[in-house]
């Protein structure tokens, strides 16, 4: 693996302006003290309850996602470019879904194969020719980033239909408001805390035209055995709206209620963190026990918004992702701020014979994973892994995209032994509503806690940390 | 508010405080069979003590006779029995967790605590002095649960149907109470039984927390139908039916007023706390005691259902 771009020292062990004071800091510290502190952290989070069930877990056991008190940090004038970047980004993303399940311009044009699209399976028929209000289907965007350079950041994955992980950006910072207020008056760090008051706006501001002067929004969860829950019940407390499950919401003369002490009481914005297939029993999987009977119907009849939209799974596929450039260009005339990470489609025959000769060296992803399941990293995997997978590409050439490895940035973490580098990544969450979009500085960092290891998901034992975007 | 969140509510008050009862009743048993045969008579207080936790029925499934051994660990961590105290204090939790936006950070973190701090003492105790411990722990668990929903939470209806569900398992509690020892609580006129009562009656009042306030209220030595007028008739006694029957009343009309409607609940709690207002110990005694209390619990058990009929569901 190349060496990879340490944030703290760059590629020359020089200790980059933005990290000086910390450095400075950690080196004062003694090493239990931090010890300490990491472990105070760590009974805070299972105090608070901000716990997590892992799929695949026999027993119902609670996790924390591992909290590494070292910040990541990111200067102004770094978090400008991706603001905007992002910014441009979910704007591209929110066109084009207008125009999928609209006038199609864009397959017209030629832009996009039309299978990639229509033969999607997250694609919703039922969203054919329907207007959402106001226009907005990605109410909420979590867009992966990484770096790999001193100036190149690449927009790894887009996440546009239940992202999570913001509770962990919000109690990441008030955890370390609390144990180190030392380091806080070394450093000007944008806050984060009005994410929750930003989220309320967007929501308040998609609200259908049939609602009251005074919306109803609600936030729609699976219950407590979802594996984000707390993340659920956490961002309801914040924002001050109540937190439904699918039996507490009943559609009556095609309007959403829920049930209350005093009675039905009218629902005007839903957010939704269940999936598409388990929303309405009516309209998708007919088993499901989640969802409420109808809620499709009162949705195309524009008397509730669900934020985010139904369908927007054909946006954040990794096939689409792909075409993102392409997708920017169209609808924007503008260069993209910020670019993806070389890819290749293996449904195309030049990529794809590109591809298998070089598998050892690359990264190939299944079009509709998540998760960072059912991926091959050439240069981790043994020869019989390798050959599997060539199968398996072979046999379906359009299930999978590659990419080359990735010399993820890494950070200073706390290990073992001390202080070492780790990879990491960046989720910033982009609020769309009907006025404007809304970016709150930084977002979650994730980090990969087995040293030379590229996965940072939570679901296979990575961790988090605070993330620093410093005042001007 | 919603519905479901009014009834997790209602439920979690009921589940610590039904464990905070446990916990009373067992160290109540534990200590009437420290003390010598001579003092307390022959009755099987182990057996006693399954019977006021209403448990009869599930524990003699398994068990063929009630001991100390089996009781105990029936009653604190018997997971197949749905009422043992860790039971309580897991689907308190569990309801405490489903509505995390409803109760205070200060409820939140005793509920979660004591749930984490469950783990410490497994799931068996070995010695008495482990299991006093534990008892103990599970009565300030209760307490401090208490004093964080009354110190911390808005006085608005998430309050109310959290004092609720408090106030209906209380009245439950201490009528389950009376209903098992009333042999021992006689009349005036009767001919009491000899010193070996004056045990069991300090028992009683022990374990509704009364023992000292007996004596600042009635300022006599222990007698059977004074200990039966504060359990059942004195508003002054915080685990007495009136009082319950006091704070239910209250908040019922609260709640009421809130939502601009009087209801079934509303009419039923009055009608009971009238019951008890009119009620006087003589005339109780005369048409048994025994009656009166298992026509009470009945009676609380519906206002239970009319609650949750009214806004529960």
């Amino acid at each position: 693996m190349a060496f990879a771009f340490d944030e703290m020292l760059g590629h020359d062990e020089q200790v980059r302006g933005t990290y000086a004071a910390l450095n400075t800091w950690l080196r004062d510290q003694s090493p239990d003290l931090l010890e300490q502190r990491c472990q105070e952290a760590e009974l805070l989070f299972r105090r608070i309850g901000i716990t997590f069930a892992v799929y695949g877990e026999t027993d119902s056991t609670e996790r924390l996602i591992p909290f590494d008190v070292i910040p990541r940090i990111l200067s102004s004038a770094e978090w400008d470019i991706l603001h905007r970047g992002l910014e441009q980004r979910v704007r591209a993303i929110n066109l084009y879904l207008n125009d999928i399940y609209g006038r199609r311009d864009i397959l017209r044009a030629g832009v996009l194969p039309e299978e990639m699209v229509f033969q999607n399976p997250l694609f919703r028929p039922e969203m054919n020719g329907q207007r959402v209000p106001h226009d907005v289907y990605v109410h909420i965007a979590g867009i992966d980033i990484v770096r790999v350079d001193e100036n190149t950041f690449y927009v790894l994955e887009d996440n546009a239909r239940t992202p999570s992980g913001v509770s962990y950006m919000l109690e990441n910072r008030e955890i370390m408001l609390r144990l180190f207020p030392d380091l806080f008056s070394r450093y000007r760090v944008a806050p984060v805390e009005i994410y929750p008051d930003e989220l309320l706006a967007t929501l308040r501001s998609v609200a259908p035209a049939a609602a009251s002067a005074e919306p109803t929004v609600v936030l729609l969860t699976p219950g407590i055995y979802n594996s984000a829950y707390f993340e659920h019940s956490f961002l309801a407390d914040k924002l001050g709206i109540e937190l439904v499950e699918g039996r507490d919401l009943l559609v009556k003369n095609g309007v959403v209620h829920m049930r209350t002490t005093e009675g039905l009481k009218r629902v005007d914005v839903i957010y939704r963190r269940v999936d598409d297939e388990f929303l309405d029993p009516l309209a998708f999987r007919p088993d499901t026990e989640l969802g409420v009977p109808g809620l499709m119907a009162a949705y195309l009849a524009g008397q509730v918004t669900l934020a985010n939209a139904v369908g927007t799974g054909v946006a954040d596929d990794k096939a689409i992702y792909s075409y993102m450039p392409e997708i920017v260009q169209f609808y924007l005339s503008e260069e993209p701020i910020l670019n993806n990470v070389p890819t290749w489609r293996c449904r195309e025959p030049a990529h794809l014979s590109h591809v298998l000769d070089r598998l050892p060296e690359l990264v190939v992803k299944v079009v509709n994973g998540s998760g960072g399941y059912g991926m091959l990293v050439g240069p981790a995997a043994s020869k019989a892994e390798i050959a599997e997978f060539r199968a398996r590409i072979k046999t379906n050439p359009k299930s999978y995209i590659a990419q080359p490895t990735l010399s993820l940035s890494t950070c200073p973490t706390f290990v073992d032994r001390g202080v070492a580098p780790r990879h990491i990544d960046l989720r910033p969450f982009v609020l769309t509503g009907r006025d404007r979009i809304r970016i709150v500085p930084g977002g979650l960092t994730r980090v990969a806690l087995q040293s030379g290891s590229l996965v940072v998901n939570s679901s296979q034992g990575g961790g988090t940390k605070d993330t620093w975007v410093l005042d001007r | 508010m919603l519905s479901r969140t009014a009834d997790n509510l209602y439920w979690v008050a009921r589940y610590v405080e039904r464990a905070e009862y446990l916990a009373r009743i067992l160290e109540v048993t534990m200590r009437l069979t420290s003390l010598p045969i001579g003092y307390v008579g022959a009755t099987n207080e182990w057996e006693s003590a399954i019977a006021t936790a209403g448990c009869s029925k599930a524990f003699y499934a398994r068990h063929s006779e009630a001991n100390e051994a089996n009781v105990m660990e029936f009653l604190t961590f018997a997971p197949q029995n749905p009422s043992s105290i860790s039971n309580c204090i897991e689907l308190a939790r569990t309801n405490a967790r489903a509505v995390r936006t409803a109760i205070t950070g200060e409820m939140w973190d005793v509920i979660n605590g004591a749930w984490l701090d469950l783990e410490r003492f497994g799931n068996a105790l070995g010695s008495r002095e482990e299991f006093m411990r534990f008892l103990r722990w599970v009565q300030e668990t209760s307490l401090r649960f208490d004093g964080s929903a009354f110190r911390t939470m808005l006085r608005n209806d998430m309050y109310w149907f959290s004092r609720l569900g408090l106030n209906i398992e209380r009245a439950d509690n201490t009528a389950r109470i009376l209903d098992k020892k009333y042999h021992l609580l006689l009349p005036a006129d009767a001919r009491i039984g000899g010193p070996l009562d004056y045990y069991q009656w300090a028992a009683i009042l022990r374990s509704v927390s009364a023992l000292t306030s007996y004596h600042w209220v009635y300022r006599e030595g222990l007698k059977p139908w004074l200990i039966a007028d504060l359990l059942i008739l004195n508003p002054q006694m915080p685990r007495s039916l009136a009082s319950c029957y006091d704070n239910l009343v209250r908040h019922c009309d609260s709640i009421a007023t809130a939502y601009g409607r009087q209801g079934p609940a509303q009419r039923k709690a009055r009608a009971i706390r009238t019951k008890l207002q009119n009620a006087r110990m003589e005339e109780i005694f005369q048409r048994g005691l025994h009656e009166f209390i298992e026509e009470f619990i009945a009676d609380n058990n519906q206002l239970g259902s009319a609650i949750t009929r009214q806004y529960l569901m």
